[in-house]
């Protein structure tokens, strides 16, 4: 079936190729720098072999500098056809300016599930305005080699989980676990989202916040705190001023055995490790729950609504809808994932690893992403301050998720009754 | 018409010479001033700029989620400034002293030694000192352990309790030259004769320094608290190096110079707001200004100038 498809999806695309295209030129805005080469050897050769007569350019900007250079383009109207988009609000906040194209008609949007669209479509739903590129998924890396040498199974439920850090403090030939708190980020985004889906059930929590019917004083999301406050005791010493690139040379040197990860950190860890690496989902709390990954929309791509030729970029497009795109890309850049429905197999064996989970488990996004952290204070900078706090104890789980509670109330009216 | 005569002789040149200064400073610090706190009086609602009065601030000092930071930069930052005061000017000025005495020997050495740090980066400063405090891979850790004290050793800079006094001793040790070349030149600048006229009278060696140099030298000193006071108040660059924008950790490094950093650039999915931004920008002014008012108005008057 899925076969099918995609033969008639591509060859839909070069049927309309042949036909319609005069010779034109669409340029792509970035901020990914460093995919410079996987673009220009690998992913506009092979649009431009099926698209005769459109000419891509990948032309990015430096991380730092993407949003102010965007939007100056933008409303110097000297920007590019095609513009990446980061998720949510900033994407947005362009759209609503009327620079984005609304994409919503697009015949590959029906190739993407509505949780990857959610990134990039107005509150209500109602308008879609990038095709998704790929998210980022977490859960652990560990050391294959570490695990062995203890007798460790990977774990599944909690219980395992906290067991295997034991036995990993008692041996004490690696640090349990390579994470520290200074940069307070990697407490909420490996920390807190990382195993909190499980407690939260996913999209049902996160919607119910949004939705103002939970608040993040219940039990699952106090829960999930009190989970991560045990971490504490696993991490190295000196936690407390280790920084983010700190915790990737702990693990990548092989003195710690689990690193909570994302998976934007497979290909930089595959050419720096001389051991064997595995991964595995967050642990379920209780056997035979059902499992929850944070499977997290990053980065998509729009229509800039001035286009010369709006034709052209949207047949890009809907080339990024098909499962050539998909695989090429996830293939290139292993840890970012496709987002479309298209089946992809990986050559990478911890991204395949990775990307195996989303058929055992349900995907779902940051919590704090959408909508969330629109006002003061900003519920994303507050749960990395929060989950820092509850890792190194100063705060107990129960104060944190009433502080995060009361300052989502402060100014976000579903949650004020 | 007579008097204007009479007045024909104008000292243009003054002015002609003035100009070019002031059409500078004008520009590149007058006018922004004046912007900033202009921008301070507006709100972006609906990407339009709107009048709001003195809204920005009231919710600046009275809104908790606000209010809260504020005050705790505010508090971050004065600890900071007593840090200066109590332990970078007064081992400037031993230093000083020390390098002001005629038998010591490798002066000029130990001048350019102690003057060096202040003129590195502080995105040096505030790495290196990341990686020296490092309890992974620093060398105090080590170097404490070496001798049996590592008990003695914590994560400095990720503990609540110490991060801000220790980063404030870093700055310290980065700008420990600037007191200590001031103080050595007005050292330098004492008459021998006042200081042999002392010694006829029997004052030498501590004496001659708690007695003699210490008032002459005090308008320096003056001086130096009133720019350290300026220079702590501003201070951001150390603090965004060795912390990240969010000053860490929970908040007991930030000053009002990384709060206003973060509130007007944003910070992760925080979007920046130019208006508050402007606003905290514009309550440092006035804290500043109050600050050297204080010192021109207060203490300046006091101090005795001694003409040789």
């Amino acid at each position: 079936m899925n076969k099918m498809k995609l033969v008639s999806a591509l060859l839909a695309t070069t049927v309309l190729a042949g036909t319609a295209y005069a010779d034109a030129t669409i340029t792509i805005e970035s901020w990914r720098s460093e995919d410079l080469t996987i673009w220009q050897d690998k992913i506009i050769p092979a649009f431009e072999a099926s698209h005769p007569g459109i000419t891509v350019k990948f032309t990015p900007t430096a991380p730092g500098e993407y949003n102010a250079a965007l939007n100056s383009k933008l409303d110097g109207g000297v920007a590019g056809d095609l513009i990446t988009c980061r998720p949510f609000d900033q994407s947005l906040a362009v759209y609503e300016k009327g620079q984005l194209a609304n994409l919503s008609d697009l015949e590959a949007m029906a190739n993407f599930p509505s949780v990857a669209k959610s990134a990039w479509s107005t509150d209500d739903g109602s308008a879609t305005f990038c095709v998704p590129m790929a998210s980022v998924i977490h859960g652990f890396i560990y050391n294959k080699d570490a695990f062995k040498e203890l007798g460790i199974d990977v774990p599944k439920t909690e219980d395992e989980f906290f067991a295997a850090l034991d036995k990993i403090k008692a041996d004490g030939t690696y640090i349990p676990m390579a994470m520290g708190t200074h940069d307070e980020w990697e407490a909420n985004t490996m920390g807190y989202y990382n195993i909190g889906s499980n407690y939260w059930k996913g999209e049902e929590g996160r919607l119910a916040i949004i939705a103002g019917t939970q608040k993040l004083t219940d039990k699952p999301w106090v829960d999930a705190f009190r989970s991560l406050a045990k971490w504490g005791a696993y991490l190295g010493d000196g936690y407390e001023a280790q920084t983010y690139p700190d915790s990737q040379n702990l693990f990548t040197l092989g003195r710690a055995a689990i690193y909570p990860a994302g998976s934007w950190e497979i290909s930089g860890f595959n050419a720096q490790v001389d051991f064997e690496m595995g991964a595995f989902y967050p642990p379920v709390p209780n056997a035979g729950d059902d499992c929850y990954i944070s499977d997290h929309t990053d980065i998509g791509m729009g229509m800039n609504a001035a286009t010369k030729h709006p034709e052209e970029t949207k047949a890009f497009l809907n080339w990024m809808g098909t499962a050539e795109f998909a695989s090429l890309y996830a293939n290139a850049l292993p840890g970012f994932f496709s987002l479309s429905n298209a089946p992809v197999t990986l050559e990478d064996p911890l991204a395949q690893e990775f990307m195996d989970w989303r058929t055992t488990c349900h995907s779902t996004i940051r919590p704090t992403y959408q909508i969330l952290s629109r006002g003061t204070p900003n519920l994303e900078t507050e749960m990395g301050n929060a989950s820092a706090n509850v890792i190194k104890g100063t705060e107990t789980p129960e104060d944190a998720a009433a502080r995060m509670q009361k300052g989502l109330a402060s100014w976000y009216a579903p949650q004020q009754n | 018409m007579k008097t204007g005569d009479n007045k024909t002789h104008r000292r243009w040149h003054i002015a002609v010479f003035m100009v070019p200064a002031l059409l500078v400073y004008t520009a590149i610090m007058i006018l922004p001033i004046f912007a900033t706190m202009q921008m301070s009086l507006f709100t972006d609602i609906e990407q339009t700029q709107v009048y709001v009065g003195l809204k920005n601030f009231r919710t600046l000092f009275l809104d908790e989620h606000w209010s809260d930071h504020f005050w705790n930069a505010l508090g971050n930052n004065t600890w900071f400034f007593i840090i200066h005061m109590a332990v970078q000017n007064p081992i400037g000025i031993l230093l000083a002293a020390i390098l002001s005495s005629p038998r010591l020997r490798f002066a000029a050495f130990y001048r350019t030694v102690f003057i060096i740090p202040a003129i590195l980066s502080f995105v040096i400063v505030g790495f290196a000192w990341k990686l020296i405090l490092s309890p992974l891979w620093g060398i105090a850790p080590w170097m404490l352990d070496s001798v049996g004290l590592k008990s003695l050793f914590a994560p400095w800079l990720g503990k609540e309790e110490y991060a801000l006094t220790t980063l404030a001793l870093v700055s310290v040790w980065q700008f420990i030259g600037i007191p200590m070349l001031l103080i050595y030149a007005a050292l330098l600048s004492i008459p021998e004769e006042v200081l042999e006229a002392g010694e006829c009278d029997g004052i030498t060696g501590a004496s001659a320094f708690w007695k003699i140099k210490l008032p002459l030298i005090l308008p320096s000193i003056g001086i130096i608290s009133i720019l350290t006071f300026v220079g702590n108040f501003n201070a951001f660059d150390l603090i965004y190096a060795a912390q990240g924008a969010l000053a860490g950790p929970n908040y007991s490094t930030d000053i009002l110079g990384t709060f206003m950093y973060r509130t007007f650039f944003g910070n992760q999915l925080q979007l920046g707001d130019a208006n508050m931004g402007a606003t905290i920008a514009s309550a440092m002014f006035v804290i500043i200004l109050i600050g050297v008012c204080f010192y021109l108005f207060a203490i300046q008057r006091r101090l005795r100038r001694y003409e040789f």
